[in-house]
């Protein structure tokens, strides 16, 4: 399989993506189409920072503002860091579980393409008469006034990407519990493994309101509904709880992972295992289950009344418990270490006191009365870039050098990765450290300009500055991985040296089926342990060679989502075009014509035998 | 002075907070933070009691923040300095530590009480702020004992009506100093939030219900640069959202007093020739939209002018001169994009207004007082 892998050509490698159900494939396309969406945020998010750089500026128009910020934020959130963490989800989770792929490798793919298609559809609005514009949260009553099809492309697009979400998660939750190789009990889990799933459990019950607020939606704008018009007994405030009884464990669900990845990095760099594991999951757990409990404090201005903000209040205050107890375990667990500071650990490093700074800001606008003024002002823009840049994309980025030897079996630069870093966290803390000021200075956000008498000209334009440093960082990040893929230097086995948990102990490159045996897992950190005796393979084994069960490939999951595509365009211009209708069935059809072939159609897969396996070094 | 309950509790709280020996640490704050921003507009220069409530909250919780900062900081800084690896040796395994119950129950506990200290103020203030009982007391003679103020948010202007005392406004909200002034708050639209930093925090204006709360004004805003407090859209309300500011005016009681009658009284007679060539243009081509008498209620389809001469903007953001009022009424989209006010050729037979009837226009408006 391995040699005839290699000599494939163009169109066969292209085939074989499309067609893919491993997870290892999955995993680079969610980072290749994750990463681009990441540099279409960047770009916009540089666009906004030109505009407000000077008072009174004409860089873009107010309306093209608009689009750009509910662009920046809604592609930032779900077709960058989502599926960035996806992939790493999908590159890691199985290997470190000892699993030889996830639980349902099609479905897997599903997600993936209901991702990629989503997250085209919605950003073909740019070119097909403007983008969405009324913010990310897509707050109701302007929603359905916005003129265009902007918030067309927004309902569908998310409602579509939003099920490749779900399934994903619902996969990762069944592969966790029911893939783990003998002896990977759950308090055996790597951290990262079980932030993966309790992310997973988040998405499997936030999403459902996500789904349901954007079909309100979509039925409201496209088909005549009146779930949110109040002159005909709707009610816009309905969106809001969806949207965030969604949005809170959206928090979550990114940073779950972030905190994982972390975990991971702070045990390996610094030679010692995890400080308090038990507590860490206990934690990880309990901030999963009260980031249901605390979506009001996204509406403490709405007008709940006072029993309501103050229940949010503090239910909201109760989450700095966990998570601080996180933030002390990481401290303990360097403390005593032995640091070895790699770019890795330089994220992770930088991600403690920013990630702090982001968490106490939060605990200040859980005080009801003082988030009044906070709320809606530059202090919440400040906030939460400090929870989702200095947590989550301050993870991605450590992860994107953690596991590029693991996914790609090169190692990035260490050199230019600390140069991504200095520039990023730098630019990152001059971004957005002052804007928490601005915020008190009394500057709302979301505004496309402001006037000069107002006091805020310096600290915009020191924002502005800092944003052109992390674009100069993620420059330097694309030049790195173009330069080491272009190289293409083996990294070999354990290319970290100190690799503690099983998906470092697979020999380089990973071969497709993972484990030529299933191993035994003896303990936390495995692959440590199997080191520590003194095991050269690094694994003990559970099972002797015999042959492998593997899924075919299979185009079914791009055709089934290539219809629901094109039903998306049927039904954004329904009652507009004569042709609206027919293009919403041709779509489903195809949707369900494909779900038939995949139920009627058995798929057995096919096996590995064991002779071949023995002939096998290794490979892709 | 009575001392009521609240103020008693407001004064244990300062004890409260001296004896958690954070006092030291919020006077640095303060004067830290009192620093930043326009005295008009941050929420760092309180300008009444429901803003320095939340003014304390922030020096509360910004202290205990601080806390934890140094204490993570300490702990961090220390560890990188002591624990690298070319400081232990490179072949050194570190002793594989499990976890400590007592570090758990410490890092557990104390979070715990910092969060209650910082909870008991935020329940107390919640319930203090949404207090509107006060706004349906009446004296002895059946009138209200608090000036009430219903906000109707619009795109992308303001409407104040005062219901009590049969006067509306826009654009310039004009409240009296040293009571609870309440507020009624509806958008006629889509959502909008009414936020005026130094007086206190937001309230949102909803499409499908009021809200209410109160704020607290300490002075007449005469004396601030421009002679008014500037207040805020903070709410996403499409392309202008940036654009929708309001202005507020604190007058003593007697002058609000004043201003209320003449508003009530509002007569406004163009002067001269200008200004009358004007008001024949106006009436022609804006009172449909455009009330010019103070007196009246909500429901305004333009924003009332009867105060215009007295304001402080243009459209809400532009200074306040004819140049730019003339600018304003021959090319609104271009100033306010989405606002609703027609272009000049919907309202003068297809044309734009020319040169001298822009001229005539803006002398009657800039004429439109009750205080001159």
């Amino acid at each position: 399989m391995s040699s005839i892998a290699k000599k494939k050509g163009f169109g066969a490698t292209l085939w074989d993506y499309l067609t893919t159900v491993d997870h290892k494939k999955i995993a680079v396309m969610y980072l290749a189409a994750g990463g681009l969406f990441f540099v279409i945020g960047g770009i916009e998010a540089m666009l906004i920072r030109i505009q407000l750089a000077q008072p009174d500026n004409d860089f873009v128009s107010a309306g093209l503002f608009n689009e750009i910020i509910t662009m920046h934020g809604t592609t930032m959130i779900f077709l960058a860091a989502m599926p960035i963490l996806f992939g790493f989800m999908n590159a890691v989770m199985p290997l470190q579980i000892g699993a030889r792929d996830v639980a349902f490798p099609f479905l897997n793919s599903l997600g993936f393409w209901l991702f990629l298609f989503g997250g085209i559809f919605l950003n073909l609005s740019w070119f097909m008469g403007g983008a969405p514009d009324a913010g990310w949260t897509s707050y109701a009553s302007l929603s359905l006034a916005s003129p265009g099809h902007g918030i067309d492309f927004y309902a569908l697009g998310l409602q579509i990407a939003g099920a490749g979400t779900y399934i994903g998660g619902i996969n990762f939750l069944v592969t966790i519990i029911n893939m783990r190789a003998p002896g990977m009990t759950y308090m055996r889990m790597p951290l990262f493994t079980w932030t993966t799933f309790v992310a997973s459990a988040l998405i499997l019950f936030a999403f459902p309101p996500l789904t349901i607020g954007l079909f309100f939606l979509i039925l409201d704008r496209m088909f005549g509904g009146n779930f949110f018009d109040h002159t005909m007994g709707g009610n816009t405030i309905i969106w809001e709880h969806l949207f965030w009884i969604f949005g809170h464990p959206e928090v979550y669900i990114l940073i779950l992972p972030a905190f994982g990845i972390f975990s991971e990095i702070f045990a390996l760099f610094s030679r010692k295992r995890l400080f308090g594991y038990s507590s860490m999951v206990f934690a990880t757990v309990l901030i999963g289950f009260l980031g249901f409990m605390v979506w009001a404090h996204h509406m403490f201005t709405v007008g709940l009344g006072p029993t309501a903000n103050a229940i949010f209040a503090v239910a909201t205050m109760a989450i700095a418990v966990p998570t601080g107890m996180k933030i002390f375990n990481w401290l303990l667990t360097i403390w005593g270490g032995s640091i070895k500071v790699t770019t890795p650990m330089l994220y992770a490093l930088g991600f403690i006191p920013s990630f702090v700074a982001g968490g106490v800001t939060g605990i200040m606008q859980a005080a009801a009365p003082l988030d009044y003024q906070l709320h809606d002002s530059y202090f919440i823009v400040a906030h939460f870039h400090y929870v989702i840049v200095g947590g989550v994309v301050l993870a991605i980025l450590a992860a994107v050098h953690l596991y590029w030897p693991l996914m790609f079996n090169q190692m990035l630069s260490e050199k230019l990765g600390k140069w991504t870093f200095w520039f990023f966290f730098i630019g990152f803390h001059l971004t957005f450290f002052i804007q928490h000021f601005l915020g008190l200075m009394g500057m709302p956000r979301r505004v496309f300009t402001f006037g000069a008498d107002q006091g805020w000209d310096l600290f915009n334009l020191i924002s502005s500055i800092g944003a052109a440093f992390m674009a100069v960082g993620v420059i330097i990040l694309v030049v790195n991985i173009i330069i080491t893929v272009v190289k293409n230097v083996p990294a070999g086995n354990d290319p970290w040296e100190d690799g503690r948990t099983l998906e470092w102990a697979i020999p380089q490159p990973v071969p497709f089926y993972n484990f030529k045996q299933t191993p035994l897992v003896r303990g936390l950190d495995t692959f440590w342990i199997e080191k520590q005796e003194g095991n050269k393979e690094g694994m003990t084994y559970a099972e002797p060679l015999s042959d492998i069960h593997m899924p075919n490939n299979s185009i079914i999951p791009i055709v089934m989502t290539f219809g629901l595509f094109i039903a998306a365009f049927g039904a954004l211009y329904n009652g507009e075009k004569d042709w609206a209708i027919p293009v919403i069935v041709l779509g489903l059809a195809i949707t369900l014509g494909s779900m038939a072939v995949r139920s009627i159609k058995d798929d057995h897969g096919f096996h590995i035998h064991k002779e071949d396996l023995m002939n096998d070094k290794g490979g892709k | 002075m009575k001392t009521t309950m609240k103020e008693g509790f407001d004064l244990a709280m300062m004890r409260g907070l001296k004896k958690w020996r954070l006092f030291s640490l919020l006077a640095a704050l303060t004067i830290f933070l009192s620093g930043c921003g326009e005295e008009y507009l941050s929420t760092l220069t309180p300008a009444g009691q429901v803003g320095r409530d939340q003014f304390n909250l922030l020096l509360l919780s910004s202290a205990i923040m601080a806390l934890v900062i140094i204490v993570v900081v300490i702990i961090y800084v220390v560890a990188l300095v002591k624990f690298r690896r070319k400081k232990v040796g490179e072949d050194v395994i570190p002793k594989q530590v499990e976890g400590s119950h007592t570090l758990e129950i410490v890092w557990t506990v104390i979070p715990i009480l910092l969060l209650i200290v910082l909870a008991i103020p935020t329940v107390y203030y919640t319930y203090k702020h949404a207090d509107v009982a006060a706004m349906d007391q009446v004296d002895e003679e059946g009138n209200k004992t608090n000036v009430t103020v219903n906000v109707t948010a619009k795109l992308y202007w303001w409407e104040f009506e005062y219901p009590d005392l049969g006067i509306v406004t826009s654009q310039e909200l004009v409240v009296p100093t040293d009571q609870k002034v309440f507020f009624n708050l509806k958008a006629a639209d889509v959502k909008h939030s009414f936020w005026i930093p130094t007086a206190g925090g937001k309230m949102d204006t909803n499409v499908e219900n009021v809200n209410q709360f109160y704020l607290e004004f300490d002075d007449a805003s005469a004396s601030l640069e421009q002679g008014v407090f500037y207040g805020k859209c903070a709410e996403l309300c499409g392309p202008s959202h940036a654009l929708m500011d309001f202005k507020v005016k604190t007058l003593e009681s007697d002058d609000f007093n004043a201003w209320v009658e003449s508003m009530k009284t509002t007569q406004n007679v163009a002067t001269d020739d200008l200004a009358t060539e004007g008001e024949e243009i106006f009436n022609t081509s804006c009172i449909a939209c455009h009330a010019t008498s103070g007196a009246g209620t909500t429901g305004g389809v333009g924003p009332n002018l009867a105060t215009f001469g007295d304001r402080n903007r243009v459209a809400g953001f532009m200074a306040h001169d004819e140049e730019n009022l003339k600018k304003w009424i021959n090319n609104p989209q271009e100033y306010k994009p989405g606002n609703l006010m027609p272009q000049p050729e919907a309202i003068n037979d297809g044309e734009k207004f020319s040169e001298a009837q822009l001229d005539a226009l803006a002398a009657y408006l800039m004429g439109l007082s009750v205080e001159k």
